[in-house]
């Protein structure tokens, strides 16, 4: 996710402070991980640079988290871009699932392999438990409910390849061992 | 906790198939226990031989410290319509009654007068959000009102033990998920044991364990490890 859509995102709304900013994001996305002061005003920053943000004020007592900004014609047309831009899927290789599999055949053998898939499971199936939880909690809001169902369907998706992997496993070390 | 239910070296086998070559449970009271595993792996065959529907060739079924094979068929019975309810994949309505006589059926069966079972299966109906269904045929239901109904049925005389048994399987995935989230929340309240068959992690982790099997055994590992002979 980019922050610098987000926080363009946010400023389509009417000028606000980097303090603003901030309270809002960790509002509206409460299941991402919450911003740090430092990375909104070095965003901020970034996005003024760039001709997508303007300074529009400053609070009399001053200080960076009195300055309020404003998204400039540039910084609209940037957003409708990313808002229309499809992300790239993203490539298996990334992932450190697959690569500790491949490590532990190379460097330890199908036992060790083996042993992290089933940690793995259980530390997914955990965390499957948890984000259900969430969702079945009656405090959650719908908001709650999608960011959790999007958290389950990647967990149960990963789940899905643990499974097949351990199956492969055999096979896979015949082919990488020799 | 108390222990609710326990299964014991559990054997079953149809003619010449093993379903169960020797599982170990244990459910104790108010517990949300799933039970997973590929097909064909035993689930159904333990949640019936549990339920005390199907006899096991070998091995004990004890309910609250009591061997519930050695009791005739009547009393596992009576054991089965006031302490369990069971629950399908498809609802298993009686077509020809109305939803509120579907729901208040098991309460005529357990003696309970005409007019209270009534308001009972109202209140059930009602409760998993179906209460203007009452005088309906299932015929005219959709699967997810029919499986509500079904749901209903199964809790209305307030079990210590539901048996679920692949119970939003039919369902699209919202529906399945508003239906598992009522049933779990019921329990809950309620205090029911519930063992939950599913071959789905995102349905299992609605419980509060999960058991795996394969080829009628338990799998500890939960990832279809073949266990070594
Ligand atoms: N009525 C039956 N007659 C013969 N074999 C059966 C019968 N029911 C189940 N089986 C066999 O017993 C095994 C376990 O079946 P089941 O308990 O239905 O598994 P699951 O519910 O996990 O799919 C399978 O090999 C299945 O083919
Ligand atoms: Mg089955």
């Amino acid at each position: 996710m980019s922050t610098s859509h987000v926080l363009l995102g946010l400023l389509a709304g009417g000028p606000r402070h980097g303090y603003e900013l901030k309270r809002s994001h960790d509002d509206r996305l409460p299941q991402a991980k919450p911003l740090a002061f430092g990375q909104v005003y070095a965003t901020l920053g970034r996005l003024e640079r760039d001709g997508l943000v303007e300074q529009s004020g400053q609070d009399r007592d001053g200080g960076p988290d009195r300055t309020s900004y404003v998204i400039t014609e540039a910084g609209r047309a940037r957003l409708g871009e990313w808002l229309t831009e499809v992300e790239p899927p993203a490539p298996y290789v990334t992932s450190a699932l697959f690569a500790k599999v491949v490590v532990s055949l190379l460097a330890s053998g199908e036992r060790v392999a083996t042993e992290y898939l089933v940690a793995q499971r259980a530390a997914h199936t955990t965390r499957l438990r948890e984000l259900t939880a969430v969702k079945t909690d009656s405090a959650a809001t719908v908001g709650d409910v999608i960011a959790a169902d999007y958290a389950i369907a990647h967990l149960d998706a990963d789940l899905r390849w643990l499974q097949t992997t351990l199956l492969r496993l055999a096979d896979l070390n015949e082919e990488m061992n020799p | 906790m108390n222990t609710l239910l326990q299964g014991t070296a559990l054997h079953r086998a149809y003619g010449p198939t093993p379903a169960l070559r020797g599982v170990d449970i244990e459910v104790t009271e108010g517990e949300i226990v799933a039970v997973t595993g590929p097909s064909g792996c035993g689930k159904s065959t333990l949640l019936h031989c549990l339920a005390g529907i199907m006899r096991v060739d070998s091995g004990s079924v004890r309910y609250r410290d009591q061997d519930i094979g050695l009791w005739s068929e009547s009393a596992r019975s009576k054991l089965r319509r006031t302490e369990f309810g069971v629950l399908f994949q498809f609802g298993q309505l009686v077509p020809e009654l109305t939803a509120g006589e579907n729901v208040a059926l098991p309460l005529l069966l357990g003696g309970v007068k005409r007019r209270e079972a009534q308001k009972t299966a109202e209140e059930w109906l009602d409760r998993f959000g179906v209460a203007e269904l009452a005088g309906k045929l299932p015929g005219a239901m959709s699967g997810g009102q029919q499986q509500r109904c079904a749901v209903a049925r199964a809790m209305v005389t307030e079990p210590r033990a539901l048996f679920a048994d692949e119970p939003t399987g039919a369902l699209d995935v919202l529906t399945g998920e508003q239906v598992l989230g009522e049933i779990v929340r019921v329990a809950r309240e309620k205090g029911m044991a519930v063992v939950l068959v599913t071959h789905e992690a995102q349905i299992a982790a609605y419980a509060d364990r999960e058991i795996s099997l394969r080829d009628g055994a338990l799998d500890p590992t939960g990832l279809g490890l073949r266990t070594r002979a």
